[in-house]
């Protein structure tokens, strides 16, 4: 076999590591979008990723659609979870407290998951890359092409966002409602579709993100609950609510994951990520770009 | 007795900087033994935050909090109520998943509750004091005039009836200094000329009464002493008839609102 | 609030004593005690959950931790070092409470979905723990030789381990609703209800908060060990985060509120996963999940909350 280089494999962690870290700060923002409307912590934004892997593997590699409309197909699919998911379990909560809010995420997290099983069964699903599995050189180092696409998609998925928030009247008026609820429905926002809104929004990412990984890391039904517990590992680092602190959380993240799983310890590797988390939340609660007050309840 | 004897409170050289802003600045300023003094200034004025670093619920950038004497500014609320300082709310905070008589009650804690093993245990010592506190704190209710209520819920209680709740609670701690954030708000007059008489029973039984107060009708019948504060600072003290024709007070409200 | 009388306790305790002797006259439910005997291990967690995030309103997801950490730390007393099963058993509930307080004290300062995520976050690195570290835990393939727990030479067999398992249960709930009903279960609906009131009339607040947590930990281990000592062998997948979220579906599904509602939500839960939800198999956590969100939608005061419900229903329609 051929020694790779410790240079090349460093690289290698690196890429890894902002590959997954892209991942990460899919899944955060995907739980900041919910946040900032509702003040919700989703517990289920993992199981959106898992539902779009799935997904994709059904009407993509089972149904033979082609990759394009695959992908749109199961956004969409995904989206409807969203929209079903405040429909049915959020919005008839009648005295909605911070627990029964955990709680109903977490049931709608074992329902999705549940569901996953009885229609994908146990067994992890795989993905033809969107490029194909021929590696790529670069300084010694070797990367599956796949990796760059899961980078490109994050940097896609960020400027549509800013674009959507920015310059799109619903985006604004989501903005507005983050802000200050109330205000917001003072001059005329309706805030239940704004929430309905951001589960939708939400749901929709988590699929982007569940479609472009597959091919790399495979998906399987349970994936969601670890994705989920890092994603908002990645949330807390950056800052709870804050959008360039989802990134930044979710990059440090896969590279403290990658870097130690590769330098220290492999069987640790969930670990690591779960200690930043707590030392980020025992020591600076509102992380590295959040100045948030801890969780207040807002109506909605 | 020398003025240093009869003051209760003493509030020394305090700053209370949160980021840029200075929301206290010097208002230094005593309060007299057995006397009912108030706060008023126009909103934003460092009432609350006062109150807040009084009671520890912040603590200063700078300067002292003396009471009897002693400096209790490193001191956690919980600790400063013990040593006779309680206080009520401006948004009301009476506890809601229990009935009135058990809000008093939860009163004596600080003083007299039991161990969480001595709870666990039914021990003797520990019935014993529940009895004792049951019985002191149906002595409150009656005091402040809620006794036929005492079983129910406490948020099935009016507004008004609600802050009288709290005043309760704060006189289950047994205090020689107690502090009240805006008692008369969201009163009407009835509510508020009783709240006045309670206040003044308060006095009575030797309580020193600290409040802050909006309702200028409240503050100017009851009040020994006043202090002006505004942003942060302190503008005037004096008796009622001294402030309110005091031009700086004057300056500030109708420069602020 | 809940007044317990001495009645309902005692009246529960009598069934619970006879239906083994009942269940062995039935051939359809004469398995039903030994499952009684789990439903009794978790009732202890729930009674202390249930003072923790029922009472006091401190939300923990990571409980399952401190029920492993007892089952293991009577596993590794007993079997690697010979210790006395008892001992062991004690000193597992002590080391635990002081894992709860270290981890508890930073912990608690957090609220809500802060605190959810760090409990969470500390079961699942306990629960990783238990995987790798296997020359103590055995890792993913468990432990075996567990010694059983004996009372002065008497072996306890599976009948007797049941009245063992009850025993501490009552004990426990006794324990528990008394503190309920004094002035330190009433400084815990206090910090429930307003931490700022609570401080402002005296209460230590973080204290209060982590001796709670401690207890409740404490309990978690003790019922850990029972397990432990009743299975004879561990796996680390016992006590994994489904695990933990099933204690959260117990104390819902019995009334978060209710001390009761935590042992009736224990034996129920107990039962759906040991005998009627075999039909679903694997599909149980779908099940789950159904439960968890009808309750959290139809039934928030859980199934103890009903007469309550029903009282208030007749209050209000004169």
């Amino acid at each position: 076999m051929e020694q790779i280089s410790l240079s090349g494999q460093l690289l290698q962690y690196l890429i890894t590591g902002i590959t997954i870290g892209s991942l990460y700060a899919m899944v955060a923002i995907g739980f900041n979008i919910i946040y900032d409307v509702t003040e919700i912590i989703n517990f289920a934004q993992g199981e959106f990723v898992a539902l779009g892997g799935l997904t994709m593997a059904s009407l993509n590699v089972t149904l033979g659609i082609p990759l394009v409309f695959a992908f749109c197909g199961t956004v969409v699919f995904v989206t409807l979870i969203g929209l079903l998911m405040d429909r049915l379990a959020i919005r008839p909560i009648r005295q909605p407290s911070v627990v029964t809010l955990i709680i109903a995420t977490i049931a709608v997290s074992f329902i999705l998951r549940g569901a996953a099983m009885y229609f994908w069964g146990k067994d992890p699903y795989d993905l033809p890359p969107f490029s194909g599995r021929t590696p790529i050189n670069i300084l010694g180092g070797v990367i599956q092409p796949q990796y760059l696409w899961v980078i490109a998609f994050l940097v896609i998925v960020v400027v549509l966002l800013s674009f959507f928030f920015d310059r799109t009247i619903a985006g604004k008026a989501m903005r507005a409602c983050a802000d200050n609820t109330d205000a917001a429905s003072l001059v005329g926002i309706n805030v239940n579709r704004m929430v309905l809104m951001s589960f939708a929004l939400s749901a929709a990412i988590g699929a982007v993100a569940g479609i472009i990984i597959t091919p790399i890391s495979l998906m399987e039904y349970d994936r969601g609950a670890m994705l989920a517990v890092k994603g908002f590992s990645a949330v807390i680092l950056g800052g709870l609510g804050s959008f360039p602190g989802a990134i930044l959380g979710g990059l440090i993240l896969g590279l403290i994951e990658s870097f130690g799983a590769g330098l220290i310890s492999s069987g640790y590797k969930d670990a690591f990520a779960l200690l930043v988390l707590l030392g980020v939340l025992f020591f600076k609660p509102s992380g590295i770009l959040g100045n948030v007050e801890i969780s207040k309840i807002k109506r909605f | 007795m020398g003025p240093e004897k009869d003051c209760i409170l003493d509030i020394r050289d305090l700053v209370m900087r949160f980021g840029g802003l200075m929301a206290l600045y010097r208002p230094d300023f005593v309060v007299m033994r057995g006397s009912i003094t108030a706060i008023i200034g126009p909103n934003g004025a460092g009432k609350t935050t006062l109150f807040n670093v009084i009671t520890g619920f912040l603590i200063p950038t700078e300067g002292l909090v003396l009471f009897n004497d002693k400096p209790i500014t490193c001191l956690k609320p919980h600790q400063i109520s013990r040593i006779g300082i309680s206080r009520t709310f401006q948004t009301v905070e009476i506890f809601r998943n229990m009935t009135v008589l058990e809000n008093v009650m939860l009163g004596f804690h600080g003083r007299m509750g039991s161990s969480f093993t001595a709870s666990g245990l039914k021990a003797p010592w520990a019935v014993k004091k529940e009895n004792l506190i049951k019985e002191k704190a149906e002595g409150i209710l009656k005091f402040i005039g809620l006794s036929r209520k005492s079983n129910h819920a406490a948020d099935s209680l009016p507004l008004g009836e609600q802050k009288i709740l709290e005043v309760a609670r704060a006189l289950a701690c047994e205090p020689a200094l107690i502090c009240l954030d805006e008692p008369a708000a969201g009163l009407n007059e009835t509510e508020s000329h009783v709240l006045s008489s309670l206040i003044r029973a308060i006095k009575e039984k030797g309580i020193t009464v600290l409040l802050v107060e909006h309702d200028m009708k409240v503050v100017m019948d009851i009040s020994d002493d006043i202090l002006v504060l505004n942003h942060g600072q302190k503008i005037a003290q004096g008796p009622p008839d001294e402030i309110k024709s005091h031009p700086r007070v004057i300056e500030a409200y109708l420069g602020d609102e | 609030m809940l007044r317990y009388r001495k009645y309902p306790v005692l009246i529960v305790s009598l069934i619970i004593a006879f239906f083994p002797w009942v269940a062995a006259h039935v051939p359809a439910i004469d398995h039903y005690p030994d499952i009684m005997i789990f439903a009794g291990i978790y009732a202890i967690i729930t009674i202390g959950l249930s003072l923790l995030m029922g009472y006091t309103g401190q939300i923990s997801l990571g409980h399952a931790a401190f029920y492993g950490i007892g089952a293991y730390a009577s596993a590794i007393f007993t079997s690697r070092y010979g210790w006395n099963p008892w001992l062991s058993m004690l000193l597992g509930t002590v080391l635990t409470s002081l894992i709860a307080i270290v981890v508890g004290g930073p912990a608690l300062k957090l609220k809500g979905h802060y605190l959810a995520m760090a409990t969470l976050a500390f079961g699942i690195i306990v629960f990783i723990i238990f995987n790798e570290e296997a020359g103590f835990t055995g890792g993913p393939d468990g432990m075996t030789g567990i010694p059983g727990l004996s009372i002065f030479g008497f072996k306890l067999n599976a009948e007797r381990y049941y009245y063992l398992v009850w025993g501490i249960a009552l004990l426990v709930f006794l324990f528990t609703t008394n503190i309920i009903q004094s002035s330190a279960g009433r400084a815990l609906r206090a910090i429930h209800s307003s931490e700022a009131a609570a401080m402002a009339m005296g209460v230590n607040v973080p204290g209060c908060k982590i001796v709670v947590f401690a207890y409740s930990a404490g309990l978690a281990s003790l019922a850990g060990s029972l397990y432990a000592h009743y299975m004879n062998f561990l796996n680390p997948s016992t006590f994994d985060i489904f695990f933990g979220i099933k204690l959260l579906i117990m104390i819902s599904l019995g009334g978060i509120h209710y001390i009761w509602g935590a042992v009736i939500g224990a034996v129920i839960v107990t039962f759906l996963s040991y005998e009627w939800l075999h039909y679903f198999e694997e599909l149980e956590i779908l099940v789950y999940g159904l439960i968890l969100l009808m309750i959290t939608v139809f039934l928030p005061q859980g199934l103890a909350g009903i007469p309550e419900m029903i009282k208030n229903r007749f209050k209000a329609a004169p």
